[in-house]
């Protein structure tokens, strides 16, 4: 891979690494992230995965990738990726495994395990400096299990388990992880797609752990029409609620600022998991709140909205 | 070949050396740390080619482990108790990848109350897992355990990982003249790891561990696993005709202790089976008629062996230093599902002993062999025995009035 960066759509990878025909639901924002990821990733890839959504990708005797693929728990996606990777290392070094036939190793996990369950374990890849790249698909819930709460689901978010709307803000993954100053880590949209692209393409010079959480609209748990998700996802960036970023070494940077910000009511009102926030009657004070903590976001970092 | 005095934990290490292992993810835990320890030291020293990391918990050293062995190098790992449960999760599903690892646990009673003694609460809550269990009663047989556990665990037949268990402080700190032998014998006994079967590799893709929808693959998946670990019992017996062929010592999937002409018989596991075998010699010494079997390997429960070693037997004392609460000893049970088809079977009693590492004291094993002759013929018996002394009851009383609390 040459090491300009990508400047149009149009320099993509035309290679497709995970193929049509899986079980995800229409229009998820994660599988869109995946198909960006793996294009940019390759082939020579083993695939670890936690429990989550993306586990019925691969169902007995299909599989929609071109890589391999691992499924371990919930848990420990990371510790069998630590395994993966020190055995291949092991195998090369010992001259049983010729090193252009290594394979790059990926955790792939939803925001239920990355979150919450599997954050011991995630914790521990990192402080060990694990050769990996970890992809996090955040739909901000449960997803798999019908949309209930996770440590990713944002203030006032209705879900199966906060039927009137979550009372406290998101989990702040993107500094839990920054704090371990990995060699590379951001935040990715699927509607941003170049973006997403030079970001592997940075990331590939580093050796150590490798992350990126996306942003991805769940027509399900959202209820959304499944055909704006990439409108969505695009809304979360534009209103400053997802910020594109990343963190080399633990020091952090926008990759982009919308020129102008849209209000975040816009991202809000396409939604069903926030309607109760417009009807029967507006709530300001959330929706005023919820702007708010948009506007401290960035103007911890000199941006005013 | 050497001699030298070893610990059980030090003799297992010696059996990881000797397997010429590639990697070990671990996690320390009182009592297993010394086989962890002494493994970080040999290989931060050069006398072992082989990775070692330290994971953030059992349930990541365990997905380490499996995940390793799926790409196709020789793993070991160790743990106990508290530990063994909370990786517990992850034994299902290493057992679900059909990998060799071989894993050593050093039995300790489980919380609560917290202890350090040993009792087989632990390692019998993953009878059911898809590991095979291998129970050692002395520090040789735990090094000779290792080697034949990889040589079960890597056989294509099998492919199964597999539990070589010692008993905490009665054997993991206890020291005794182990054989160490040579490379070059080992290596004849146990090549070293080439898998024939599926592992990660870029020309090959391979997707491991997937899901099924429907109840009818998963039934055939997890049936397939029973057949391997019933095809393990032959695969077992050859393994056993092979290391005394190499190495002298014999193993089988039982023990019989003077068990030949014996009427009344203790069945014990692991390192306190040789409290049991003093017992026994003294019984014998007063004309009682005894003898015990050991049981060597839980996983697969060698059925056949047992019932053709204790059909004919007046009565048999199963001592269980376990107890599945609300219903008794587990390996009473199983022995007792074993026989229930047999015509002529065995009287049967269940004596509960040794939890959280109390002695057995030879006052208890007279106990224990006066029931057995009372026992034999009667036709009801109160079950089980929990095994404990007039001493230890005063002793406990003494310890309420203390805490001052019922």
């Amino acid at each position: 891979m040459s090491t300009e960066p990508i400047k149009s759509i149009k320099d993509l990878p035309l290679d497709e690494n995970l193929f049509p025909g899986t079980p995800a639901c229409a229009g998820c924002g994660g599988l869109l992230t995946l198909r960006h990821c793996l294009k940019m990733l390759g082939d020579k890839v083993v695939i670890v995965n936690a429990a989550g959504c993306f586990t019925l990708l691969s169902i007995y005797p299909f599989t929609p990738f071109k890589s391999s693929w691992l499924y371990t728990a919930m848990a420990c996606a990371p510790a069998g990726a630590q395994g993966v990777r020190d055995a291949l290392d092991i195998l090369i070094e010992k001259g049983k495994l010729n090193p252009g036939d290594d394979l790059k190793v990926l955790v792939l996990t939803g925001d239920g395990a990355a979150y919450d369950m599997g954050l011991s374990s995630t914790s521990g890849a990192i402080y060990r400096n694990l050769d990996f790249y970890y992809i996090c698909y955040d739909n901000e819930a449960y997803g798999n299990t019908g949309f209930q709460q996770s440590g990713a689901t944002p203030f006032a978010s209705r879900t199966k388990t906060t039927p009137i709307g979550k009372d406290f803000p998101k989990k702040d993954l993107f500094e839990i992880w920054n704090s371990h100053k990995p060699p590379y880590l951001a935040t990715i949209s699927p509607a941003y797609p170049v973006d997403l692209a030079n970001k592997f393409k940075k990331a590939e010079q580093y050796k150590g752990p490798k992350l990126f959480i996306s942003l991805t609209p769940c027509p399900p748990g959202w209820s959304t029409d499944p055909s704006h998700t990439f409108k969505l996802a695009k809304l979360a960036v534009d209103t400053g609620i997802w910020a594109l970023k990343e963190s080399v070494s633990g020091e952090v940077k926008h990759t982009f600022v919308p020129g102008k910000f849209k209000p975040v009511e816009e991202y809000l009102k396409e939604q069903g998991r926030f309607s109760h926030l417009f009807k029967p009657e507006r709530k300001e004070e959330t929706l005023g709140k919820i702007q708010e903590m948009v506007n401290e976001y960035w103007k911890q970092y000199g941006v005013l909205l | 070949m050497k001699k030298e005095m070893l610990t059980g934990n030090t003799a297992a290490a010696w059996g990881v050396r000797l397997a010429e292992i590639d990697y070990i993810p671990a996690f320390p835990i009182t009592p297993q740390t010394e086989i962890i320890e002494t493994l970080s030291g040999w290989i931060s020293e050069g006398a072992m080619d082989a990775r070692f990391v330290t994971m953030d918990s059992e349930h990541s050293m365990v997905a380490a482990a499996g995940a390793a062995s799926a790409t196709g190098v020789r793993v070991f790992t160790a743990t106990s108790s508290q530990g063994l449960m909370y990786g517990f999760e992850m034994l299902y599903t290493v057992a679900g990848w059909r990998v060799p690892l071989v894993m050593i646990n050093v039995s300790r009673g489980l919380s609560s109350p917290i202890t350090l003694g040993p009792d087989h609460n632990d390692i019998l809550a993953a009878r059911d897992s898809g590991f095979l269990q291998i129970h050692c009663e002395n520090c040789q047989e735990v090094l000779d355990s290792v080697l034949m556990a990889y040589r079960l665990a890597e056989d294509e037949r099998v492919l199964l990982p597999v539990f070589v268990n010692l008993d905490g402080f009665y054997l993991s700190f206890t020291r005794e003249p182990v054989e160490i032998p040579d490379m070059d014998e080992v290596r004849r006994f146990l090549p070293s790891y080439k898998p024939e079967h599926a592992f990660f590799n870029a020309n090959r893709p391979m997707a491991q561990g997937v899901a099924v929808l429907g109840g009818a693959y998963y039934s055939y998946f997890k049936y397939q696993m029973h057949l391997a670990s019933q095809k393990a019992l032959d695969v077992y017996k050859e393994i056993c005709r092979d290391f005394e062929k190499e190495f002298g010592r014999k193993y089988d999937a039982i023990e019989e202790y003077r068990l030949e002409d014996a009427e009344y018989v203790l069945i014990m596991t692991n390192s306190f089976s040789t409290m049991g075998k003093a017992a026994v010699n003294r019984a014998r010494d007063q004309g009682i008629k005894a003898g015990l079997l050991r049981l060597r390997l839980l996983r697969p429960f060698p059925e056949e062996d047992i019932r053709n070693a204790i059909r004919e037997k007046k009565s048999v004392g199963v001592i269980d230093q376990n107890i599945s609460v609300g219903k008794g000893g587990i390996l009473y049970s199983e022995v007792a599902g074993c026989l229930y088809n047999e015509k002529q079977r065995p009287f049967l009693i269940s004596f509960i002993g040794g939890l959280g590492g109390k002695d057995i004291s030879p006052q208890e094993f007279e106990f224990i062999f006066g029931q057995l002759i009372k026992g034999a013929g009667a036709e009801k018996v109160e079950s089980p025995h929990l095994l404990y002394t007039q001493e230890e009851w005063e002793e406990m009383q003494k310890l309420k009035e203390i805490a001052g609390k019922e």
